[in-house]
């Protein structure tokens, strides 16, 4: 598996870390001679009207520091065309499909759609084809929204994300232009059920559950008492069947922020009720929190020192046991809650570990004899 | 917790009874940091002009200078670069409205206009470019809604948000555009969970929320983070391996190395992670015949992996590499030149 994806500075241009778990383009791209046609649209290569025409060879410039090596292998699947048209003259250049060249001429694409007045269904088959093909690429999405856009169409939009989401559902490109083509042109029906049957084939989708967050957000809200009541209840059950699942752990603790875990009714005997079935370092934490939001409101519902202890007790189980790799961030919840709400002297609250003369001991030292 | 480890199928595995998504480290991966390879490496990478993945990659060619010479310079290896052409490189990829393009030919656009001042950052020849010209062109890509355009096509991403204070910082030019609408967007960015995704209502990312700590870090507005809960998120992403991934129920990367840990720093909670199994980690990804990172274990390396895995490695205080900023990811003393110390939060 390579690794080199279409990134750039410190900033990658495709983050996608899926990238990396299946063929990069750029070290893997396999020039296969593609079939001509590809969901309908044909390649210009492979039209007849165009047959006559001779490749133009690609002129890089006297002296290029970086010159394109059009390999033998590059031209056996790219063709170059000059193209006359009455007094313009244009290149039609490289049509190929490799997203990676898709980058370098989208500029030529988008100012030829523009310039020739070209018919933008072919356009939109033309990117369906490229975006199945390299999915991960952020200028094919954003090609595609543009013609959307021109054309002010979005029917196939849902469809379409659809199927490239029944390929890989956690695609983030394909996410963020559902996303954008649900509200720029309203299209929030079905949604809802469109996520539940994703989290249904994989629980620990977490763009599904950014999604429902979206969706609901957008749509009813979630001041609606019922509404909230119905997601909590849902994403419980979801819990139930992978208590290991950090993004409905999230989702239940996004969704409560306003309210406060601790005052929702009945919430924490449903998690405690869970603790003997579901044992996971994010119900734990999840108490951690609902503790801690129970001690921060003052909430007369709770014994405060009795909550506290608990807290801390968790905190150490956590640290100690259920989630050592975070021990620094336990560490730092436990001397937190200890400061705020202990009646003992004040422990180091800063975020930084407690100075190397405190009775805290890196786990990697060895105590002496 | 390895001997919990029990293979279910590739790369999900069960600890504990549940499945993980996780690698698992051979005992034989390297584990000493092999600087000298990965100077080999960077240097002789792109030296062969006409191989097959460098030419393919260059529509990001100004971006992948920046990646070489960065490592470079965290080793001490700069001076084996080839500093004149690299600037002569430069000087061709300015457009006349200012911006830099990738490579000769290529058409500008904020991604490469940043790699390129990182660059002459680092050279100390900012004034080769117009510099009056790459300010307008950046200003010319702010949004009425405070977002940034990556170019003239209008793609709004908050990594374009970042590229632009990044590239004015290095300048000294922030003062040139509208700085309260561009944290207004950056902020519209937050997800409940803390996070921060592309655009408003994406999914959280670490690679996002690099973008958007380094922006806020930049403009003076880190106390609009929730550094606790931002904090806790990030080093969820810390799996068994010690590896870290970019975003819940992913495989780690060693790119991510780069992405979370910098935005720990950045936010000051960086020892909430656990920096001896990372280390380990990021010291497996390297190859020890051709030199370089991968993004995991037994993968193929790039210059990309490399830098962000040297870098992580300097993050986490390894002294045989050059202290590397964590906003800019650039070498510190690069930064104290220009005179540039942004906000961390302790």
């Amino acid at each position: 598996m390579s690794s080199v994806e279409e990134i750039s500075n410190p900033v990658a241009e495709n983050l996608e870390e899926d990238g990396v778990e299946e063929e990069n383009t750029v070290e893997e791209a396999e020039m296969e001679y593609e079939e001509p046609v590809k969901g309908g649209y044909i390649f210009y290569r492979d039209r007849k009207e165009w047959a006559d025409l001779e490749p133009v060879p690609q002129d890089d410039g006297p002296n290029p520091v970086v010159k394109i090596a059009y390999s033998e292998k590059c031209n056996k699947s790219s063709d170059c065309f000059g193209l006359q048209k009455g007094t313009k003259s244009v290149q039609v250049t490289c049509i190929l499909h490799e997203s990676v060249v898709f980058d370098v001429c989208r500029h030529y694409r988008r100012v030829l759609l523009q310039a020739l007045d070209k018919d933008l269904r072919e356009e939109m088959k033309y990117i369906t084809a490229i975006i199945e093909d390299q999915p991960k690429n952020y200028q094919v999405w954003h090609h595609r929204r543009m013609v959307v856009e021109w054309l002010n169409d979005p029917s196939e939009e849902l469809q379409f994300v659809a199927e490239i989401l029944s390929q890989d559902a956690k695609n983030y490109h394909a996410w963020q232009h559902r996303q954008w083509v649900m509200q720029e042109y309203k299209l929030w029906d079905g949604e809802l059920e469109y996520v539940e049957e994703l989290l249904e084939e994989d629980v620990r989708n977490n763009s599904a559950w950014n999604q429902r967050h979206f969706v609901i957000s957008h749509t009813s809200g979630y001041s609606d008492s019922a509404i909230l009541e119905r997601e909590v209840q849902y994403t419980l059950k979801q819990i139930k069947k992978a208590p290991h699942n950090e993004s409905a752990w999230n989702y239940l603790n996004g969704i409560l922020q306003d309210g406060g875990l601790s005052s929702y009714p009945g919430l924490l005997e449903q998690v405690t009720e869970l603790q003997d079935t579901c044992s996971s370092p994010y119900l734990t934490a999840f108490l951690v929190d609902l503790y801690e939001d129970a001690l921060e409101t003052n909430s007369s519902s709770y014994d405060q020192q009795e909550t506290l202890n608990k807290a801390l007790e968790l905190c150490k189980l956590l640290a100690e046991e259920k989630d050592t790799i975070r021990r620094e961030y336990w560490n730092y919840v436990s001397r937190s809650l200890q400061n705020t709400y202990g009646s003992g002297d004040p422990v180091a609250s800063s975020s930084d570990p407690p100075p190397p003369s405190s009775s805290q001991q890196p786990d990697t030292e060895p105590s002496d004899p | 917790s390895l001997s919990l480890l029990a293979e279910s199928d590739d790369n999900n595995f069960i600890l504990q009874g549940t499945q993980v998504k996780d690698v698992i480290i051979k005992p034989d991966a390297p584990n000493t940091l092999l600087l000298d390879k990965h100077a080999d490496y960077i240097a002789a990478y792109g030296s062969k002009k006409d191989d097959y993945e460098y030419t393919l990659s260059e529509y990001l060619r100004m971006s992948g200078i920046y990646w070489g010479l960065t490592v470079m310079d965290l080793m001490g290896q700069l001076s084996r670069m080839n500093r004149e052409e690299i600037i002569e490189f430069i000087k061709s990829c300015q457009h006349d409205c200012g911006g830099i393009s990738a490579s000769i030919g290529h058409d500008p656009h904020l991604l490469y206009t940043l790699s390129a001042v990182q660059i002459l950052s680092l050279y100390d020849s900012i004034n080769v470019i117009d510099v009056e010209k790459v300010v307008d062109y950046v200003k010319g890509l702010q949004q009425e809604d405070g977002s940034f355009a990556g170019d003239k096509w209008g793609e709004i991403d908050t990594r374009f948000s970042f590229c632009a204070v990044a590239t004015l910082a290095l300048l000294g030019k922030l003062d040139e555009i509208n700085m309260d609408k561009a944290v207004e967007f950056v902020l519209s960015c937050m997800n409940f969970d803390g996070g921060f995704g592309c655009r408003p209502d994406s999914e959280s990312h670490a690679g996002q929320i690099y973008c958007c700590t380094g922006f806020l870090s930049i403009t003076g507005q880190l106390h609009k983070v929730n550094a606790d809960l931002l904090g806790w998120w990030l080093c969820e992403r810390q799996l068994p391996s010690g590896g870290l991934n970019g975003r819940p129920e992913k495989l780690p990367d060693v790119c991510y190395s780069w992405w979370v840990l910098a935005s720990l720093k950045i936010i000051g909670r960086i020892h909430w992670i656990d920096k001896a199994k990372l280390r380990s980690f990021i010291l497996a990804c390297q190859d020890e015949e051709t030199g370089g990172f991968a993004d995991r274990p037994g993968d193929m390396v790039d210059p990309f992996h490399t830098l962000f895995g040297v870098a992580g490695l300097s993050l986490l205080g390894d002294e045989q590499i050059k202290p590397v900023n964590p906003v800019f990811c650039m070498p510190e003393d690069v930064l104290q030149r220009v005179g540039l110390q942004p906000d961390l939060l302790s």
